[in-house]
């Protein structure tokens, strides 16, 4: 590859504030290739992308593209330069059509007509060329998450992208909509496009690049070629260190603890549940698997008390659930762990000892004459916690929003996990934390798992659910497939299933109960 | 009931209610050209009465009248690009700034006005637009007086209803402003400045309402008044959430305003004997909630409308 590379990265630095997000980044990106870009979260990937795409300026450093500087801060002029940007968090508007999505500033905006019709024939010819299938008059809003991920692709390749960068393009799709993405991209690639993927996911790494180049806290730490590179390897240098993440052992369950029986809210959305049956019992991990936005959400909610409009039933050992009374259903013995950390795991601007306290204020510990509160013993409790979880941080009266995302989890474990609950809501408790907080999470979840509680957890990382449950079901369009034994189930299977194809442990042929 | 069937058959009504619906019809599109672009307008109000001042003592100070329109046109613009420069650029509150303007904007109105005049006690009068009768079609029974029979600024505040259409949903520059209101980081991921595209929007949407104000001075009267907008403002706003921002139903919410308005007008004349007149002001306003109760239910709003936008921040 003697060639002028497409795109070059000559020592980019940046900082934000005393953290350097990007530490002396340089790299090359030739024609036709895709480049795999791997790193943990917070190990500076997007904000490496946001660079090159003008969002941020770097501090130090220039960007080549066919051997030219690239002026910084400008996404006008990386647009030009033909690099199209597929970004983690869709930057489509829900409320207007696929193609004025795509078509806003291809055009001068002074020009008092826009060109439909070449706009059309274009996008047309595009979808056919890349096996992009999307409805150009559809509104955003009606796409399923697999057709806006096309939509972000087809806005990019329409601007006559050259230079295509994915930002963890699969957190979103199931397994099988995963393939397709590959396929395309190796369409793309064989048209002479050059491709930026950015993952943490090293299967899906390996299986879709030439090249990885491996960031660790900003800086680069390796680049090999994925030909000779091995999963151990490739770990080891994304984390810095050996993690093993731990693993289920057998336990017998126990007695009874959760028992759902067909639960269903009113509405047609995806996200309603439609006669959902769930039993836990002791000394057992449970999984749902599922695209984000299929009714985990609303199941979690329920459980949780957030929401009591459902019909059904839901005992938690033995007693029926205080539908919309969290404060009951965590004195009932519930621990919960929220799917947003900052929306509602945590109040971000009071105090660590305020947070952790937030779920039995009126505890006789922390209160005094059922009204006031004790600052002391709460403080003193708090510091037992930190030390017990091993929260990072100045003390009790450090302010909550200055943790990391691991320790913010930690403090969210801690107080959900002080009462020994018989019973453990864990929705996407991983999410966004790096290797050394991910392997502290599960470890804590099993450590309960051992002292008895039953467990509920949702996820959208099928690895994690496969080396961490016990039981395993799949959520789709609001309906729960059953609950079986996890490794009964292939990891294809359990895709089709999360496309809403059907329980095949429930039924042959793929044709569930309600008429898939 | 049949002395209201009397009000709707004469021509007098329908007149009224075109003459009454031109001021909104400006106010409401420039408070829709604002919130498609995301940001919210409630310095309408005082924008409103500032352009009924500028462009009245314009013409008293011996300019004519369509450079007096575009003066108070310009005056609200200028006082868009206050609004735009706390609320897009420095991201502070659209409902406190908006106040804010108003309150600074109506004022200034007044101030000006007895600073220029200090002496005036009556308020002294301009030669205000003239209505024009269209050939032919000014002769059609009802229509004719109503539609046909009235100012220049009348017929553009109706033209000006497509246009608007035209500009937002079938122009490049429209698509942008839709989108910024929609997903301003999309806008930006495509090379445009979601910034520039939000100023421009504020300060053109407030030209329209100025000139709105500019209407009731310089076209339905010929005099300004303080506390002559007396909530029109506000009442373009709602409309704009009646019409689900749309142009056309924004045309239609301002039509029933403006004849519940001059009904209530008529009503008071032939009913005020046995039922008393404020009842009769309340009307329009309890018809307008009620409308806003039907139709705002299932309005969709720009998704980013009161959300501002920091280039470059870390999301």
């Amino acid at each position: 590859m003697s060639k002028t590379p497409v795109l070059e990265f000559r020592g980019v630095t940046k900082r934000f504030g005393t953290l350097t997000a990007n530490d002396n980044v340089s790299l090359t990106l030739h024609q036709g290739e895709v480049l795999a870009l791997l790193g943990e979260n917070g190990a500076g990937k997007t904000t490496l992308m946001n660079i090159l795409f003008g969002h941020y300026q770097a501090d130090e450093g220039e960007i080549l593209v066919d051997g030219e500087t690239l002026p910084p801060g400008s996404t006008q002029s990386a647009i030009n330069a033909g690099i199209g940007m597929v970004h983690q968090h869709f930057t489509l508007a829900d409320n207007l059509s696929v193609l004025e999505n795509i078509t806003l500033g291809t055009e001068s905006l002074w020009s008092l007509r826009q060109d439909q019709a070449k706009a059309r024939e274009k996008l047309a010819a595009m979808i056919s060329d890349y096996g992009l299938v999307v409805d150009p008059d559809a509104q955003v809003s009606e796409l399923s998450v697999g057709e806006r991920q096309r939509v972000e692709i087809l806005k990019a390749l329409y601007r006559d992208a050259r230079i295509l960068i994915l930002d963890e393009p699969t957190a979103v799709l199931t397994p099988q909509e995963a393939e397709r993405l590959f396929a395309t991209l190796k369409s793309i690639t064989e048209k002479g496009l050059a491709i930026i993927f950015i993952s943490h996911k090293l299967h899906e790494i390996l299986a879709v690049s030439n090249r990885i180049a491996v960031l660790r806290r900003g800086a680069i730490v390796g680049t090999l070629e994925t030909a000779v590179s091995k999963r151990e390897q490739l770990a080891e240098l994304m984390v810095g260190r050996m993690v093993t993440r731990p693993r289920l052992s057998a336990i017998e369950p126990g007695e009874l603890v959760l028992e759902v029986r067909d639960l269903s809210t009113s509405g047609t959305g995806a996200t309603e549940l439609k006669q959902v049956d769930l039993t836990l019992h002791q000394h057992e991990i449970v999984g749902i698997a599922g695209v984000a936005g299929n009714g985990q959400g609303t199941l979690a909610d329920i459980l949780s008390g957030l929401r009591k409009d459902f019909s059904g039933t839901v005992q938690l050992n033995g007693q029926m659930l205080k539908a919309g009374n969290p404060r009951a259903i965590v004195a009932s013995g519930v621990g919960r762990i929220p799917e947003d950390r900052h929306a509602r795991g945590v109040v971000a601007d009071m105090d660590i000892w305020e947070n952790l306290i937030s779920e039995d204020i009126r505890s006789d510990e922390v209160c005094r004459a059922g009204f006031i509160i004790d600052g002391t013993s709460a403080r003193a409790r708090a510091e037992k916690q930190i030390e017990k979880f091993d929260v990072r941080c100045k003390g009790p009266d450090a302010e909550t929003k200055l943790l990391s995302g691991g320790n913010m989890q930690k403090l969210i474990l801690a107080r959900a996990l002080s009462n020994t609950p018989s019973f453990i809501l864990a929705n996407q408790p991983v999410r966004g934390l790096d290797e050394g907080a991910i392997a502290y999470v599960q470890e804590q979840l099993l450590e309960a798992r051992k002292r008895g509680a039953a467990i509920l957890l949702v996820s959208e990382d099928l690895d994690e659910l496969m080396a961490l449950t016990d039981r395993m079901a799949v959520m789709s369009h609001g309906t729960l497939s059953s609950a079986l034994p996890t490794g009964d189930r292939t990891i294809a299977e359990i895709g089709l299933m999360m496309a809403g194809h059907g329980d095949q442990g429930q039924s042959n042929m793929g044709i569930s109960a309600n008429g898939h | 009931m049949s002395e209201f069937i009397d009000i709707l058959l004469t021509a007098g009504f329908w007149a009224a209610t075109i003459r009454i619906v031109s001021p909104l019809i400006f106010g409401t599109l420039g408070e829709l050209i604002c919130e498609r672009a995301g940001v919210l307008n409630l310095g309408i109000e005082g924008i409103m009465t500032v352009g009924a001042m500028s462009g009245w003592m314009w013409v008293y100070q011996g300019g004519d009248l369509w450079t007096g329109v575009l003066f108070a046109a310009c005056v609200g613009a200028i006082f868009g690009l206050l609004h735009a420069v706390f609320t897009v650029h420095l991201c502070l509150s659209q409902h406190v700034t908006g106040i804010g303007i108003t309150l600074f904007a109506s004022s200034l109105s007044y101030f000006v006005y007895r600073m220029l005049l200090p002496d005036a006690t009556t308020p002294p009068k301009i030669v205000p637009f003239k209505p024009i009768a269209v050939p032919w079609l000014s002769d059609l029974p009802i229509i004719g007086e109503a539609l046909f029979t009235q100012s220049a600024l009348t017929y553009l505040a109706l033209a000006a209803v497509p246009m608007v259409w035209y500009v937002l949903f079938r122009t490049p520059v429209g698509l942008a402003v839709r989108m910024s209101g929609e997903n301003p980081v999309a806008v930006e991921a495509q090379g445009i400045n979601v910034l520039a595209v939000r100023t421009g929007a504020v300060m053109v949407g407030s030209a329209f309402m100025a000139v709105g104000g500019a209407f009731i001075t310089m076209s339905w009267f010929d005099a300004f008044y303080f506390g002559m907008i007396n909530g029109r403002g506000w009442i373009c706003v709602a409309l704009v959430i009646f019409a689900s921002w749309q142009p056309g139903k924004a045309l239609l919410g301002a039509l029933l305003f403006a004849g519940l308005e001059a009904i209530q007008v008529r009503a008071q004349q032939s009913a005020g004997a046995f039922i008393p007149y404020q009842f009769f002001l309340a009307l329009p306003y309890v018809m307008s909630i009620l409308a806003m109760i039907v139709m705002a239910r299932k309005t969709r709003y720009p998704q980013a409308l009161l959300v501002p936008f920091r280039r470059g921040e870390r999301v």
